[in-house]
């Protein structure tokens, strides 16, 4: 597989910390929802810095959007996130993935369960399924620790109220919105049974975010009656989720 | 790669430490990061075992957990590498040799698929599972090998990328001639030699 050169279109912040970078890749072939992408940063010497990203957007012609998490102690995510100016040169290669996907000619339920940035994969799934016209009917199920750690909020929002068939909930680790009706918590059973698709459904499951809410999310699945078979995921450990 | 490569205006970078031990594109981490594709398996003792099959598609071995602990295991020290660029130094395991789990098995298969619990497989050359480089592991750091890192028991094969390593393996089959396995069928390498950086199908 080999590099391209992207070129930086423009940078919005989505919260303190999250960026969503929009590039132009001059003959980009399209992508799955759910894949990500190697970019590359290199120095005057030669050397080089590689970290894979989550694709953000639906498939649309040259452009692709990442949406990348800065790291204070990163090596990649504070340059991609500040110093790279529009119209600056970027490597990229890809898309990679061909596992933790979500295409339109899928028309079964799906239930989508997401950690923090997380998010960036199953965003571009609901992108996807809007842009596609799909009627297959998503959940999210979205945990953050607090309403301004939220990614997408605006959009998420408007697709919920516009977009038949999709249901958006969130959760919150560590401070809930005045007046939400539950104390800030990590999912568990309960939770999940009142905000996720049953498993008599018998939905697609996607879980994607840091390692030990993968595995507790994963984990209630199973409890909750889903099949193993129908659940894919995604997991970033302390390090492995780019920096 | 001969390419040439785009310089980042503004981009140092950190050169990592130890760069010999280093395999290229990766960087050095002191966390164990988990990567897996499904929802971890949680495979009860009692229930746990370990096959080995041929080519023509005779059981030539079966252990239980019992009988596999018994067999004679050593320590093993070594780096490891996955292909989402981490790496990292001097892990201690224990595990019992493929040699040993191979012993006395009549084949003439040049590869071999492992075969774990949740479905996942991968297939290596039975070449890279001889001549002690590769092991059954099962236990890490000097504690039981824990559900999320693969335990029971993993295949540790440190000299491919981690992917290669499955975790909850329940067995090998030997095959006559290659066939991918769950990552390879999705695009990544059929070998998966860190020093020569082969991620994605064709590198």
């Amino acid at each position: 597989m080999s590099w391209r050169v992207a070129t930086l279109v423009e940078r919005n912040r989505e919260t303190a910390t999250a960026h969503t970078l929009v590039l132009d890749v001059p003959d980009w072939a399209g992508h799955d929802a759910g894949q990500h992408v190697d970019v590359r940063l290199t120095a005057p010497d030669g050397y080089s810095a590689v970290r894979s990203y989550s694709i953000a957007n639906a498939a649309q012609g040259n452009r692709l959007e990442l949406t990348i998490e800065e790291l204070a102690d990163g090596e990649v995510s504070p340059y991609l996130s500040e110093e790279l100016t529009p119209g600056d040169p970027v490597e990229i290669r890809g898309p990679i993935g061909g596992w933790f996907i979500w295409r339109p000619a899928q028309t079964e339920p799906v239930q989508l369960i997401a950690g923090g940035s997380g998010i960036v994969p199953l965003m571009a799934m609901i992108r996807q399924r809007a842009s596609s016209g799909s009627a297959a009917v998503f959940r999210l199920l979205y945990s953050v620790r607090s309403p301004q750690s939220i990614i997408y909020e605006n959009e998420l929002a408007q697709r919920a109220r516009n977009e038949a068939g999709l249901g958006v909930m969130f959760a919150y680790t560590r401070s809930a919105p005045e007046g939400w009706p539950r104390a800030p918590q990590r999912i568990d059973a309960a939770l999940l049974g009142e905000t996720a698709f049953a498993a008599t459904i018998q939905p697609s499951c996607y879980v994607c975010g840091p390692t030990p809410f993968v595995e507790a999310a994963a984990n209630l699945l199973i409890a909750a009656g889903h099949d193993a078979d129908r659940i894919k995921t995604e997991r970033f450990g302390p390090s492995a989720g780019g920096s | 790669m001969s390419e040439e490569k785009i310089v980042s205006r503004g981009f140092t970078g950190r050169r990592a430490a130890h760069t010999e031990k280093l395999p290229p594109g990766q960087y050095v981490t002191p966390d164990f990061p988990v990567l897996s594709a499904t929802p971890t398996p949680h495979v009860p003792l009692d229930r746990w075992e370990f096959t080995v099959t041929t080519e023509d598609g005779t059981l030539a071995r079966r252990w239980n957990w019992e009988a596999f602990r018994a067999l004679p295991a050593v320590a093993i020290t070594t780096d490891i590498h996955c292909v989402t660029r981490w790496s990292k130094f001097d892990t201690v395991w224990e595990g019992v040799t493929i040699d040993t789990l191979l012993d006395g098995v009549q084949t003439s298969a040049q590869f071999v698929m492992a075969r774990s619990y949740g479905g996942y497989t991968t297939n290596l050359p039975l070449a890279d599972l001889r001549g002690g480089k590769a092991w059954v592991a099962f236990r890490y750091s000097d504690k039981d090998l824990e559900p999320e890192h693969g335990g029971p028991a993993r295949l540790l094969v440190p000299h491919l990328y981690f992917w290669k390593s499955a975790k909850w393996v329940t067995g090998l089959t030997l095959m006559a001639d290659d066939e991918p396995g769950f990552w390879e069928r999705l695009g990544y390498n059929m070998y998966g030699d860190p020093w020569r950086e082969q991620r994605y199908t064709g590198d």
